[in-house]
């Protein structure tokens, strides 16, 4: 395999061309780029429950959305499996050694395979990053109404007041997060 | 549904929220159909995993300011996207089949929302080191528990649907 297919790619070509989908998907059919609204368009086909935040013809609203994030998961599968990096993700050594003292030496792979494996489901602190973690995800987003590309990309790119707010939430909650929270459950076993 | 108030509270709710849940942007058959976003999905997806950006490492690098590397993937998406959707709004104004731009704004109304749920999933954004495309990304590439983070997610916006209207926005 060449080199050239499994390297990973620098910042400012990964940066411009994720910038890129707010304006190609505005003009391919008037379409905010924002991936958190496939949680609600999925809950929506599985279980709405007759509640109205649920209850809304998904097909036609999020159709669109739930191609983009089916290939989302096909593009992990060609980059991440089919031309996967074989090289640790080459994050700064002050960042190693902030791990290293919570316990996580793995550092192969896109995330610690300490946590992400389904024996750690088992355990007190992988039950939390991954089912806890998912939930705030899951949570957070439909609460503020867009994630790091509805709010953060989008919403920025529109200008919008709401996503400038959003966007110190999503910081302040991911320094609370790594800073405080982190390190408590990561001491768990 | 249940009650009208609470119905009607939910449709003024429904204005401000996901973009394309608005009623002005019905589009007609001419528009091109799943299979772009299909392309445009895999595409994005590609991206993601080669930038780095679904790397739990890099978020944690990121967090801790101990690296430019996402800072630099923010700092020239924005510039993009912002000068991209702009141009579109003002100068172009019309989509690929020749529609007018349309992008309702969000209302702000206190703020709340905004400031409360960005913080709780900045919150799941440390632990789990991905947001929600990022989630599918690594659920690609292999990483199969992320299946269970996503399921998770998907009951954590259940779960807000079934209790925003106790909740201020």
């Amino acid at each position: 395999m060449p080199d050239i297919l499994l390297r990973p790619w620098p910042w400012y070509v990964a940066g411009p061309l994720i910038g890129l989908f707010a304006p190609l998907l505005l003009w391919l059919g008037n379409r905010m780029f924002g991936v958190s609204s496939n949680l609600r368009h999925l809950c929506s086909a599985i279980a709405p429950r007759g509640i109205p935040y649920l209850s809304y013809d998904w097909r036609r609203e999020g159709g669109w959305n739930l191609a983009f994030v089916a290939g989302i998961v096909a593009g992990g599968v060609l980059a991440g499996l089919v031309f996967r990096n074989p090289a640790p993700v080459a994050v700064a050594e002050s960042t190693r050694a902030g791990l290293a003292a919570l316990g996580i030496h793995d550092l192969g792979g896109l995330v610690p395979r300490e946590l992400f494996t389904w024996s750690s489901l088992a355990t007190v602190r992988g039950w939390i990053v991954i089912v806890g973690g998912g939930f705030l995800v899951g949570f957070g987003t439909a609460y503020a109404g867009g994630c790091t590309s509805g709010h953060g990309i989008s919403g920025v790119a529109n200008l919008e007041i709401p996503s400038f707010i959003a966007l110190a939430g999503f910081v302040a909650g991911g320094l609370l997060g790594t800073f405080v929270l982190l390190p408590l459950v990561l001491g768990l076993r | 549904m249940t009650a009208p108030v609470e119905t009607r509270l939910d449709v003024e709710l429904d204005d401000d929220d996901v973009h394309e849940l608005s009623a002005e942007q019905r589009r007609d058959p001419s528009a091109p159909g799943l299979w772009i976003y299909l392309l445009a999905g895999t595409v994005f997806g590609i991206v993601l995993t080669k930038g780095e950006a679904i790397s739990w490492f890099r978020i944690q690098e990121m967090f801790r300011f101990q690296g430019f590397h996402m800072f630099g993937i923010f700092a020239t998406a924005l510039p993009t996207a912002i000068i991209g959707v702009q141009l579109l709004k003002r100068r172009w104004r019309r989509t690929l089949a020749g529609e007018a731009i349309v992008v309702p704004p969000k209302h702000l109304g206190s703020g709340v929302r905004y400031a409360l749920g960005g913080t709780i999933f900045g919150l799941g954004w440390a632990l789990t080191g991905a947001c929600p495309g990022p989630l599918f990304a690594l659920l690609g590439s292999g990483v199969t528990t992320m299946a269970v983070a996503i399921a998770s997610a998907m009951l954590g916006t259940w779960t807000y649907g079934r209790v925003r209207h106790h909740l201020p926005h």
